[in-house]
């Protein structure tokens, strides 16, 4: 059952066309990613379903009521605000304890719920303390905190983890998932960082230009991107979009209106296949990363280890045939026609 | 012992800055506190130690009780009203209201305006019958009252003028503070719930303690401090009904040339304000949180 649905939200600020006809649907329980370059809309998305901002049209239905034209307070939702947003003046216990208090909850109840939180994000020994008395990763647990005693069956995540550093911020993208399994509620978070969404979300809404270019699992956002702009944006090194003319080289026939998609991991090297000259090698450690000249393109290959080509020298590639992406060249989305693929297994030396 | 070249060249530095602090501050303080001690010199009697003889004088001093008494009122009216309306109009020229940089401007006029230019303005709204404010009363049949010239109406026009005065400048303070609180904050504070007055009273006032207790110093020191309308106005008449601490200081000093008396009562004077500053650093400075 779907807990969040928005239907064709829309968010102008004077003329300019920030969010449009946003569709969304999120079941309880689930982690989603709003991820994007920026500027896509994506923190806005996050803000106008807090309530921060006023719609210009469209519908939030939570738990089936539409939350749209409430002021934030009554939506029932929490948010971890991307600086925190941590009251400088008052504890930890009493940071977390803000929103029972201000609504008129008992200090018994406030006490009651507050040890059943810290303990999750281990604050026990904390509470006491003031914000500036803490490192970031606390501070990110007492946001978390403020957030999960409220109970909201949503909590919204701004960017949460990008003022730390990155070793904490591996720890805190474990911490941060396992507890929304744990306590299974449905947490909706904004990121520019694609590794932060495909590790952690069930789905990721990948935006641009304030519209959803795909909503979907990370294994499809990756292994059936929908646009060339989610192929261009999922994988590092991006995914290789490619003319069609190129592939006559290897005796191929693509349509000329189309583009081929092919990933840098996706290639391995083959006897007689696509043609290119190696024009630089980027090692890495456990793998590398090739430019290899196509003539009109060039495109990124990656190898295992330290590969025994060198650079200047022809570079025969292949790949399997559902690794090749096809796309319209006009539109840019993906396109479910099937190209007969060369047999490379016959051209591999035996 | 070796004096370094450091320690020369940074006495050396401080030299200016330190004569004019003794010159003007520290010695002045002193000399004002050693002939509080004395009598005041007159042509060939020279001055003569008398103890504490000018406080004693002090204590049965009909118009420094007055002036003593008035110069409490005085300061329990204008520090808070002062401060009120300072903290009410930075909210409000804080807030997205249109013509927000006009407005602003308008509170902050009168700081700009020097205090006789001031107290000239306001002598022609106080003028009975003529002035603005009797004319405007004069509407309803309510003219002809002498707002400067009777004991029960001239402190209180005093005071009206230096709220006027004061509360745009320490707007000025509350507004620049205002601003830099976080608006996600704010924000937060709204998504947990808390209404406009709720996140007046428990995040945006804790925040600006620090600025309240700067403009409180401020407004004690401008409660003592600022007696210019007085000599403009009304000299401390009708009646030493307007006679402020500084004012009678200023009389006894320079109109009557009781120069030792004055000095004891400039002792009195930096005392209640010392006392002031050691009670508010000392209480206060511990309840505030500084970022």
């Amino acid at each position: 059952m779907p807990i969040l649905t928005i239907r064709g939200l829309n968010k102008f600020w004077d003329t300019a066309h920030v969010v449009r006809d946003l569709e969304l649907e999120t079941r309880e329980g689930e982690f989603i990613a709003l991820l994007g370059p920026s500027g896509c809309g994506k923190s806005t998305t996050l803000r106008l379903i807090a309530g921060l901002e006023e719609a210009s049209s469209g519908e939030i239905l939570l738990d089936g009521r539409d939350i749209a034209a409430l002021p934030s307070a009554k939506r029932g939702i929490s948010m971890v605000f991307q600086s925190y947003a941590l009251f400088p003046h008052l504890t930890v216990g009493e940071n977390i304890t803000f929103g029972l208090s201000v609504r008129g909850e008992s200090r018994k109840v406030q006490a009651e719920k507050l040890a059943r939180v810290a303990p999750l994000l281990g604050l026990q020994a904390l509470l006491d303390r003031r914000p500036s008395q803490l490192s970031g990763g606390q501070q990110q647990r007492v946001a978390l905190g403020r957030a999960l005693i409220a109970e909201s069956p949503i909590c919204l995540l701004d960017e949460p983890l990008s003022n730390l550093d990155a070793s904490l911020r591996a720890e805190m993208r474990n911490e941060i998932r396992s507890l929304q399994r744990r306590l299974g509620i449905t947490m909706i978070f904004v990121t520019h960082d694609q590794t932060e969404a495909m590790s952690m979300a069930d789905r990721v809404a990948l935006l641009r230009e304030g519209r959803i270019e795909q909503f979907d699992t990370p294994e499809m956002l990756y292994s059936r991107p929908a646009s060339t702009f989610v192929a261009r944006f999922i994988g590092a090194p991006a995914m290789n979009v490619i003319e069609a003319a190129v592939f006559d080289a290897c005796g191929m026939n693509v349509p000329r209106s189309s583009l081929v998609g092919l990933r840098p991991e996706d290639l391995y090297p083959v006897e007689r296949g696509l043609p290119g000259r190696v024009v630089q090698i980027e090692y890495f450690g456990a793998d590398s990363i090739l430019s290899v000249d196509l003539g009109v393109t060039q495109c990124a290959v990656r190898l295992q280890g330290r590969p025994s080509t060198e650079i200047g020298t022809t570079l025969h590639l292949g790949w399997d045939a559902d690794a090749f992406h096809l796309f319209d060249a006009e539109t840019g989305l993906r396109q479910d026609i099937t190209v007969p693929q060369p047999k490379w297994t016959e051209l591999q030396p035996a | 012992m070796k004096v370094s070249r450091n320690f020369i060249i940074s006495m050396f530095l401080l030299f200016p800055a330190a004569v004019l602090l003794i010159a003007f501050t520290f010695y002045p303080t002193v000399a004002t506190l050693i002939d509080s001690f004395f009598s005041t010199p007159r042509g060939r009697r020279p001055a003569a130690f008398v103890g504490l003889g000018n406080f004693e004088r002090m204590a049965a001093d009909p118009v420094f009780h007055r002036a003593f008494f008035n110069n409490l009122i005085y300061a329990a009216v204008t520090i808070p009203v002062s401060m009120g309306l300072a903290l009410a109009m930075a909210l409000l020229v804080n807030s997205r209201i249109k013509g927000r940089g006009f407005v602003r401007l308008a509170y902050f006029t009168p700081t700009i305006l020097p205090m006789i230019a001031v107290a000239n303005i306001w002598m022609f709204f106080y003028a009975p019958d003529y002035g603005l404010i009797d004319q405007f009363l004069g509407l309803f049949g309510l003219g002809g009252t002498n707002w400067l010239g009777q004991s029960g109406t001239a402190l209180w026009a005093l005071i009206a003028i230096t709220i006027w005065k004061l509360a745009g400048f320490f707007m000025i303070f509350y507004l620049a503070a205002l601003q830099q609180i976080p608006p996600s904050l704010l924000e937060a504070a709204t998504l947990e719930g808390a209404n406009y007055l709720q996140r007046l009273r428990r995040v945006v006032l804790p925040l600006l303690m620090p600025t309240t207790l700067f403009i409180l110093i401020n407004a004690v020191i401008e409660a003592f401090r600022l007696v210019d309308h007085v000599i403009a106005l009304t000299r401390g008449g009708p009646n030493n009904s307007t006679q402020l601490l500084l004012h009678y200081i200023y009389q006894v000093a320079f109109n009557f040339w009781d120069t030792a008396y004055a000095a004891a009562l400039s002792v009195v004077l930096l005392s209640i304000l010392a006392l002031i500053a050691l009670i508010q650093f000392g209480f206060l400075d511990k309840r505030i949180h500084y970022r």
